[in-house]
């Protein structure tokens, strides 16, 4: 390692903060030589010796009434200690949070509503043998009409919860939010143009898929959990197991990402306790790869009618979107992406006079939809800017040049849109230069026109998104922080975030180094263990550094005065002559340096007093809008369809930056994850509802070989709602990005009369687009 | 079946059942865990292992092929405190978040550099189609190659 990387990565930087600094990350030595402990490497736990394993037996079709579950040879298979039912664990259908009329049991008992829905648990010696006895699982279907698509699923008469009334089961004009009216609305425009967009259903695929353990140790149960938020999963399977919140604990070993798939808890995960309870045993359960791509929940899923008309020269007037959200077989978080995320962003970076947002969510026979990544905002940003476009093409116009004239112009104290929402700080404009100059959009333009005017079968394909979205708006509105020294001089740091990649070790030991002077080598990092830290809002929705990191920041700078009392004391001097020197981690009176406390001796004494330790919650009062503008150069061989991605200039403004390199890597992650969505991935099923995209060699997952290296463009918009001046940046990448990719396929080949092709942009449905448009 | 390997520099002979795959092998009976399962397809590669100095999708193999085989794995790649070339690029560059592609992208990586010391981009890109990941958008990950190669 180089002196200077070196230096970096002690935190030992002297003078000047090391906030802002591209410092490495004190979590890679592990990952890169061991590897990281993730929940199915914990072979050596001493609580899960003598551990059994748990197998779910899944339904093999879409939509039936179960007649009988027959477990008799299961039973005798080798190496099975225990079969479950639901009949045989007791349960009992549950109404769920969102629409009480919608019921199932964990297990499913009476009807299965997707593949892959869990029926039958099985516990055996060895995970092979669990595989085995789950083929020899007899279940009687009477096999019902699958409903895969929306749009039959709401017209159908068939009901996939009866009890519900329709398969429409939650809709934004419940919540209060005004129905679309009719044409007037659009009575002011000389343009109106309209499209219905596929915002296509896709798989999260981290990376590790779901795994668990369980054992009971004194009548409390602990699971340890692949998950991004310990605490929110202990209060629900402490409910689930009848058990008081402190008689449950959740410990987050290393996670494998999440990307928002890990933030609840899944049937497969909630009856482990149960079961581990009946056999007397503790419980290991992960799935395969194969499972999860039917069995974690999925996510976008979105139908969306836009419509946006203005005037002759490209001021927009009014705008209307009417989401159709895909629920998938079950009520979780999916559900309300659309009402929640979609459609307070549904203006998007623009000055709109009039919008009209109705969302409508319906169950199908598919995978339950839940958050992933963006969760409703690269929704929100792809309808908007499709129509952005549509519109510009339709008054011939160039897009950059229609979005300017709709741009919010630069605003530093909040703004409100039309349809409610309220933003932090906003320059969209500026963000939009930027990415337009690095990008050097005219030479892109006039290279355009040159391959145009060749007849090229390589044409060119530019494409621009301008975005905001809403990160940190995720109750709770705010974080806990605790910061603790101890008698060796080193530090822990308590928080209620959970990392999965983000970097969080090292974010959050420089935010504490910053505060105390101690180096960064020094602290330590406590998290996803709700014994040790009970209170906590997990890792989604980009909230992290601003309310996580926020409190690390605050609650250390509050030990900080703490400690400057203890030296007071010790220097028997006016706490206000206190000082810290950060150089030396060591307190004295101002004027004396010779004479100092380190926060060692200050921890010893302190000892009597309960030790050097400061916590608390930090609260803010708003959401953070980061937004940016993205650029994407494609090009279309016009003969075939397919599409290469040649460039992808991205301009995210997260407001401060703590650590530029962190925030790269998130921008790289959040591209290419959009540019999957553009481009290859999706989640597809036949007429039968059978899963068809249900292994990682069926489903197009993006690799190194489709995209291009990222350019990314510096911007920082500091916001007034934390200290900090930070705003979430680990979805940015993705809302940007998959608007502007699937843009630029339709911009490489709009001069041959194409309008609109859905995403993905597949070679096949390029190749369509362009035979269609000759016709 | 008995079988007989070299792992990390030092020699097994362990008894598998047939089905046993070498991933399995390396995980369950040695403890290696550092090499992660991330599908059941053999498309993700973060099982890669070198096995006679190639690099290998170990889900790709049964432990009893292996047998009379040496192989290394992520745990045997540092020696002592001093990481190899390919894990110290990785770290400089970032090209790492959630560290489960890791241990097989590395060990892929290095298998590039064994047959192409002087890779272009895109040869990197090709040659890390086998090995997916999804927090890096590969940018930071062909970096780190690029480094290791001495081309950065």
């Amino acid at each position: 390692m180089s002196e200077a990387l070196a230096t970096d990565l002690m935190g030992v930087i002297m003078g000047g903060s090391i906030l802002g600094n591209r410092v490495l990350r004190k979590e890679d030595p592990k990952f890169l030589t061991v590897g990281g402990n993730y929940v199915d490497d914990m072979l050596d736990e001493p609580l899960l010796k003598g551990s059994a394993h748990v197998t779910y037996a899944r339904s093999s079709v879409a939509h039936a009434n179960v007649l009988s579950i027959d477990v008799s040879d299961t039973k005798k298979m080798p190496g099975v200690i225990a079969v479950f039912t639901a009949a045989d664990l007791g349960l009992e259908a549950g109404p769920n949070a969102f629409n009480p009329a919608v019921a199932r049991t964990m297990l499913a008992s009476t009807k299965v509503r997707y593949v892959g829905e869990p029926i039958v648990a099985i516990v055996s010696e060895t995970r092979e043998q669990g595989e085995d006895a789950a083929e020899t699982v007899i279940v009687d279907y009477d096999v019902l009409p699958a409903l895969v698509d929306m749009e039959a699923a709401l017209t159908s008469s068939t009901l996939i919860y009866e009890e519900a009334g329709s398969n429409a089961v939650f809709d934004s004009t419940a919540l209060g939010a005004p129905d679309l009216t009719g044409d007037e609305f659009f009575a002011k425009c000389d343009v109106v143009v309209s499209e219905k967009i596929n915002n296509q259903r896709v798989a999260p695929c981290p990376l590790e898929v779901r795994g668990s353990a369980v054992a009971w140790v004194d009548g409390r149960l602990y699971q340890w959990l692949s998950t991004q938020h310990a605490q929110g999963a202990r209060d629900v399977l402490a409910g689930i197991n009848s058990l008081e919140p402190g008689q449950m604990r959740v410990i987050t070993p290393d996670v494998g990402g999440g990307f928002g798939a890990k933030i609840g808890t899944y049937p497969e995960e909630q009856l482990l306790g149960m079961i581990s309870k009946k056999v007397g045993r503790p419980l290991r359960w992960r799935e395969t790869r194969s499972e999860s791509m039917v069995a974690l929940g999925h996510g976008r899923a979105q139908v969306q009618t836009v419509t946006i008309g203005g005037t002759k020269d490209g001021k927009v007037l009014a705008y209307r979107l009417h989401v159709l959200q895909d629920c998938g077989a079950w009520l979780d978080f999916g559900t309300v992406l659309a009402p929640f995320m979609t459609r307070p962003m549904s203006s998007g970076v623009y000055a709109i006079p009039e919008i009209e947002c109705r969302t409508t969510s319906i169950v199908t026979n598919t995978t339950p939809t839940v958050a992933y990544r963006g969760a409703g905002r690269p929704e929100a940003t792809a309808a908007i800017e499709r129509a952005m476009d549509l519109f510009a093409a339709e008054l011939g116009m160039d897009a950059v040049e229609v979005r300017r004239k709709n741009l919010i112009p630069k605003f530093d104290t909040p703004h409100t849109t039309v349809i409610g929402q309220t933003y932090d700080v906003g320059d969209y404009e500026a963000s939009l230069d930027k990415v337009l100059a690095a990008a050097n959009y005219k030479q892109l333009r006039e290279e355009q026109a040159k391959r145009r005017a060749s007849g090229s079968a390589k044409q060119l394909g530019i494409g621009v998104c301008v975005y905001v979205e809403i990160t940190g708006g995720v109750p709770p509105m705010g974080e806990e922080a605790k910061v603790e020294v101890l008698e060796d001089g080193r530090a822990i740091v308590y928080t209620g975030t959970s990392p999965h990649g983000q970097g969080h070790e090292t974010s959050w030991a420089m935010l504490a180094s910053e505060q105390t002077g101690i180096p960064m080598d020094k602290i330590d990092l406590v998290w996803g263990d709700t014994d040790l830290v009970p209170v906590g809002g997990g890792t989604m929705g980009s909230r992290s550094l601003q309310q996580g990191g926020a409190a690390v920041y605050q609650m250390s700078a509050e030990l900080v005065e703490k400690a400057k009392k203890v030296a007071a004391k010790l220097l028997e001097a006016n706490e206000a002559d206190v000082v810290l020197d950060k150089d030396s981690a060591s307190f004295h009176v101002a004027g004396t340096p010779a004479v100092a406390k380190t926060w060692a001796e200050l921890a010893v004494a302190s000892k009597a007093d309960g030790g050097l330790v400061h916590g608390g919650t930090l609260t803010v009062e708003m959401p953070t809008f980061p937004f940016g503008a993205h650029v994407a150069v494609v090009e279309v061989d016009t003969e075939t369809g397919k599409v290469k991605h040649l460039r992808h200039v991205a301009c995210d403004d997260a407001g401060r930056v703590l650590n530029p390199m962190l925030l790269e890597g998130q921008i790289h992650g959040g591209v290419a994850q959009g540019t999957a969505q553009a481009l290859l991935e999706e989640v597809r099923y036949d007429s039968d509802g059978n899963p068809i995209t249900s292994n990682l060699a069926d489903y197009a997952f993006i690799s190194a070989a489709e995209l291009p290296s990222i350019e990314v463009i510096h911007m920082e918009t500091p916001t007034f709602v934390n200290a900090l001046g930070a705003k979430g940046i680990g979805e940015s990448g993705t809302i940007g990005s998959t608007p502007a990719v699937q843009s630029a396929v339709i911009d490489a080949v709009s001069h041959l009369g194409v309008r609109h092709i859905n995403m993905p942009t597949t070679a096949e449905r390029v190749w369509d687009a362009i035979q269609s448009a000759k016709k | 079946m008995k079988i007989s390997v070299t792992v990390n520099g030092k020699k097994h002979d362990s008894d598998v059942e047939p089905r046993t795959l070498l991933v399995q092998y390396v995980r369950e009976t040695l403890g290696l865990t550092g090499t992660n399962i991330g599908c059941d397809t053999s498309s993700c590669g973060a099982c890669t292992i070198h096995v006679d100095g190639q690099s290998v999708k170990s889900c790709t193999l049964l432990a009893a092929q292996a047998d009379g085989s040496t192989i290394t794995t992520i745990e045997g790649l540092a020696k002592g405190d001093q990481m190899h070339p390919m894990q110290q690029a990785f770290m400089e560059n970032h090209g790492l978040q959630c560290g489960y592609c890791t241990p097989g992208m590395v060990m892929a990586a290095i298998g590039i550099l064994d047959e192409n010391p002087s890779p272009t981009e895109d040869q990197i890109r090709i040659g890390l189609e086998g090995n997916l990941c999804r927090c890096t958008g590969y940018h930071n990950i062909v970096q780190s190659v690029l480094a290791a190669a001495g081309k950065k």
